[in-house]
């Protein structure tokens, strides 16, 4: 296979910055999910999407 | 039965939807090696340089795409005052920071066997690019300054939107200043990809829409928390308050 270094590092750069990324959200999501009350956690309802709110 | 889409892990932000969604993008990656490397065909011109396509194009249209959702979150922030759309703005500029990192570096990688050089400041399209980029690492800058929730969503919606105008240039930039490139036109609908080539390239696209689908779900919810702990904090500070002025023997007034 020709250019076969350009190649491993353009593949392994773009699959590793997604792999890293993908770790970072899941480790920052458990640490704020500790912080906040369960029943607050997830956007479920448009109670704070509507205009009254802001 | 339990609805997948909103059944929640206590303290993470995965639900049964992402995990699914994970698992999917995992094999739609292994997929994306075994047809990348080993099953589409070399090309006549640059030989197997050309595998590069598979993870620049894809990388490139989910730029276009995060930024384009920032874009629109930002409008509705600008117009609604929603506070959803605000994070849906911010966490597809994050993923699209990454992405547009991303083009430019594989670009520059591809470049190397194929234009003979990583960069070319005369080519529009590589300019543009990194305008686009540096724009919203300032856009990223700006959020992460901190100050008054919705005066910083504010300030970073009209960033956003601005960005977003640099899209269609970059997009059309191999049209409008075609002696000004090194890029050629649009491999998608040029029509000049062989058949296995040109179903792993969609393979490839497909499987970046879905991680960047995986990643806005976390992202967002990330985003979430963190406007529900600054409105805990807020809220811990304003009972602190008002439990300093009600020990107060003068009633807090100034003296």
């Amino acid at each position: 296979m020709t250019h076969l270094g350009y190649l491993l590092v353009g593949w392994s750069v773009s699959l590793g910055c997604g792999v890293l990324y993908a770790m970072r959200i899941a480790f920052r999501g458990r640490v704020l999910s500790r912080q906040v009350p369960a029943d607050k956690r997830r956007w479920m309802q448009s109670s704070d999407h509507s205009n009254n709110d802001y | 039965m339990k609805n997948i889409a909103t059944s929640v892990d206590a303290a993470t932000t995965k639900s049964r939807a992402t995990q699914i969604l994970g698992f999917v993008v995992l094999f739609g990656v292994l997929a994306l090696i075994l047809l990348g490397f080993f099953a589409a065909p070399e090309d006549d011109e640059q030989r197997d340089a050309v595998r590069m396509i598979f993870v620049h194009v894809p990388s490139a249209f989910l730029t276009y795409a995060a930024f384009s959702v920032t874009a629109a979150g930002s409008l509705m922030w600008l117009w609604k005052r929603s506070r959803w759309w605000d994070i849906v703005a911010h966490s597809a500029a994050e993923i699209g920071v990454i992405f547009c990192g991303l083009t430019l570096f594989t670009g520059s990688v591809w470049g190397r066997p194929t234009w003979n050089t990583y960069w070319d400041w005369g080519d529009v399209r590589l300019v543009t690019t990194l305008i686009l980029f540096l724009m919203m690492v300032g856009y990223l800058a700006l959020r992460a300054a901190g100050g008054e929730e919705n005066a910083v969503a504010t300030r970073a919606a009209v960033v956003g939107l601005l960005a977003a105008v640099n899209i269609p240039i970059i997009n059309r930039s191999v049209e409008w200043w075609a002696n000004r490139t090194l890029h050629q036109r649009s491999s998608l609908t040029d029509g000049n990809l062989e058949d296995l080539t040109l179903f792993t390239l969609v393979v490839g696209i497909v499987v970046w829409v879905l991680f960047f689908v995986w990643a806005m779900i976390h992202r967002f919810r990330i985003g979430w928390l963190e406007h529900q702990l600054r409105d805990i904090e807020l809220q811990a500070a304003i009972a602190g308050r008002r439990a300093e002025t009600a020990n107060d023997p003068t009633g807090g007034s100034l003296p």
